[in-house]
């Protein structure tokens, strides 16, 4: 069993503080995802698990084990770096067994070790190369393989794909969640690519200033940001976020246009707001997906529209201000076209406006 | 099709002026040396000569004979213990020097301390004081330690001009060492000093080998201050013992010659050493940059 336990956890840098005292349960077998901006403290928790960084506070349990003061070799985890961190001067079999060897097992353990992780991550060809007779790919799976051979407690990735070109990435992710599911064991993957997060993830945990924003499965964070922050940040292209006051069950938008309070939101009257509503929530009045539900509909102005193939991206104006909506379908949209949309408020959220935070009834 | 013609000409003319001028650098650096290595081979008076007879008539090997105490000339110049002086006092400061210059060269590279710049610019500064400034306190310090005329004395000497240069180039080498690699190595099971010996000292390994090359021709061709500190055949260098051939009267600038080319080799075979390492370098592939 190796669950990772993250108990009101500092980190300083002098008097500077970078991580705020963050407190995190990761199950046995469970593959979590840190995900937030640059800077915003993700990699630095990844590193204090990893022991690579020291903990100013707090306490990191790892399968029960406080491992505060330990190094990081009797952590028993292992780790993918940004930059592969493959060892220049040795070929893949022995970047592969590295560990092995240094852990002082006999040969024919390494071999057969090597082996198998060679088949999982489809190296065998490779073992006789040096890291720079291999592609980006290869390395990164050099990286995967070695990380896999010393069967740890926990994997920790650290933005492993971010060196990639984008048609790698989605592969190498596809091939990150297979090992996973191959090779059963507790995950710590760190990303700022919110795409990376909704797809590996079982839970994601958006960071943001050394704060954990929310935690959740991808849907629950997608579907019920806790703030006006995950709601921008997760989900592409980001979530409209409209200012209005509330007054009697409706939103006044700046411009004096109502919309009704979207069904799941509890909000008083004068109370300041913001309306979010994802683009995939704003479609030409039969275009959309679905008439059903609470909606509210606009007359608008088509300001660009950027065909995409199957739905085009529309940008236009809600109360003076830029608002993305989708288009569904083959339809030639030109700027200047007045369309009605519809705005789907039952997928609609609200948060309060001077802290951000979701105003949703749970 | 005519500027083409023009641009053509203008290129060629610009490529005669630089062979040239490549050329002609070549010969002022080259021509000393030839010099010297020339008159290795000839007898005295051939060398002195006038007017000058530029194309040798008369090579010979007795020269170095009467240096290493064979053919009909003998002279009185201890070659062997001189040569060996060199290089004990050469190979034992370039070791000291390169053990100090690799754990400095590693901890400025990768720890964080206080003064870290203030002690970095200060071995750089130190650097740049020449050695022969220092000559007179090293004296009379030496003079009351009694390290005047020891190996112990020069090899001191010699360390401390080295190591600013060691650590300063070995730091250079260990920073291009992303810091993950140790990283990972810890990761994988390894100490913090095996993840050093396993990991990061073979990658730098051409560095220190570079930085070691340096240090020794430094001291192996450094004159000034080993004219001072050394007396007899206890401690006197190579670059020394060639002022034996001046006499009061007489200059034996054959046997000089001779001499000289048995200090180049040493250090143009570790030229060559470190020339090959240098551009080597480091073949990174493991991290992408």
């Amino acid at each position: 069993m190796a669950e990772i336990l993250l108990e009101k956890i500092v980190k300083k840098y002098g008097s500077l503080e970078v991580v705020h005292g963050i407190d995190l349960a990761i199950a046995h077998e469970e593959f979590v995802v840190l995900v937030g901006p640059s800077g915003c403290g993700k990699s630095t928790t990844l590193r204090m698990i990893a022991g690579l960084e020291d903990i100013s506070d707090g306490i990191v349990r790892i399968g029960g084990m406080i491992v505060n003061d330990l190094p990081p070799r009797k952590r028993n985890i292992s780790m993918v770096f940004q930059n592969y961190a493959l060892y220049p001067h040795m070929n893949v079999r022995d970047n592969l067994g590295f560990g092995l060897k240094i852990a002082g097992q006999p040969q024919d353990v390494i071999n057969q070790r090597v082996a198998e992780a060679a088949e999982i991550l489809e190296l065998s060809q490779l073992l006789d190369r040096t890291p720079a007779e291999l592609s980006g790919g290869q390395r990164q799976r050099v990286a995967m393989g070695r990380a896999i051979v010393r069967q740890p407690q926990a994997f920790l990735f650290d933005e492993p794909l971010s060196n990639l070109d984008a048609k790698l990435r989605g592969q190498m992710r596809a091939e990150i969640k297979k090992l996973h599911q191959k090779v059963k064991t507790t995950v710590v993957y760190v990303t700022h690519d919110q795409v990376e997060a909704m797809t590996l993830a079982d839970r994601i945990v958006v960071m943001r200033d050394g704060y954990i924003e929310q935690v959740g499965t991808p849907m629950e964070v997608f579907n019920h940001p806790a703030s006006t922050f995950v709601a921008t940040f997760i989900g592409s292209p980001p979530m409209n976020l409209l200012p209005g006051t509330v007054q009697a069950g409706e939103v006044i938008l700046t411009d004096g246009s109502k919309v009704p309070v979207p069904m799941r939101a509890k909000a008083e009257d004068g109370q300041k707001v913001l309306l979010g509503i994802r683009p995939d929530d704003i479609s030409p009045v039969g275009h959309g997906l679905s008439q059903d539900g609470p909606g509210a509909e606009l007359n608008l102005i088509v300001a660009l529209a950027e065909p995409l193939g199957m739905e085009s991206l529309i940008y236009t104006r809600i109360a003076g201000q830029e608002v993305q909506a989708k288009l569904y379908g083959p339809r030639i949209v030109k700027p200047g076209d007045a369309l009605t949309f519809r705005l789907a408020l039952d997928r609609a959220h609200l948060f309060d406006a001077a802290t951000g935070i979701t105003l949703e009834a749970r | 099709m005519n500027s083409s013609i023009e641009s053509r000409a203008s290129k060629r003319i610009k490529a005669t002026v630089l062979w040239f001028t490549t050329f002609l650098l070549m010969l002022i650096m080259c021509v000393p040396g030839l010099w010297v290595v020339l008159s290795a081979f000839r007898p005295n008076r051939e060398i002195l000569a006038k007017p000058p007879v530029w194309v040798p008539e008369d090579l010979t090997l007795d020269n170095f004979g009467k240096i290493f105490g064979f053919g009909t000339e003998q002279i009185g110049i201890p070659v062997t213990s001189y040569f060996m002086n060199s290089m004990i006092i050469a190979l034992t400061s370039t070791i000291i020097a390169l053990i100090i210059g690799m754990a400095g060269g590693y901890a400025f590279a990768r720890y964080r301390f206080r003064f870290k710049g203030g002690i970095f610019l200060g071995l750089m500064l130190f650097r740049a004081v020449p050695g022969i400034a220092l000559s007179l306190p090293v004296f009379m310090m030496w003079s009351r330690l009694g390290l005047i005329d020891t190996k112990m004395g020069l090899i001191i000497v010699y360390v401390s001009l080295n190591v600013p240069f060691t650590i300063w180039l070995i730091d250079g080498f260990f920073r291009q060492i992303p810091l993950s690699l140790s990283e990972a190595a810890q990761v994988d099971g390894c100490t913090r000093w095996q993840a050093f010996w396993k990991i990061e000292f073979p990658l730098a390994k051409s560095g220190i080998a570079a930085a070691g090359v340096f240090a020794f021709l430094t001291s192996w061709n450094e004159f000034a201050l080993a004219s001072q500190l050394t007396r007899s055949t206890d401690s006197k260098t190579l670059p020394v013992g060639l002022l034996d051939f001046t006499a009061q009267f007489t200059i034996d600038w054959a046997g000089m010659c001779a001499m000289a080319v048995i200090i180049i080799v040493p250090a143009l075979v570790l030229t060559f050493l470190v020339q090959k390492h240098l551009i080597a370098g480091l073949t990174f592939g493991g991290v992408k940059g």
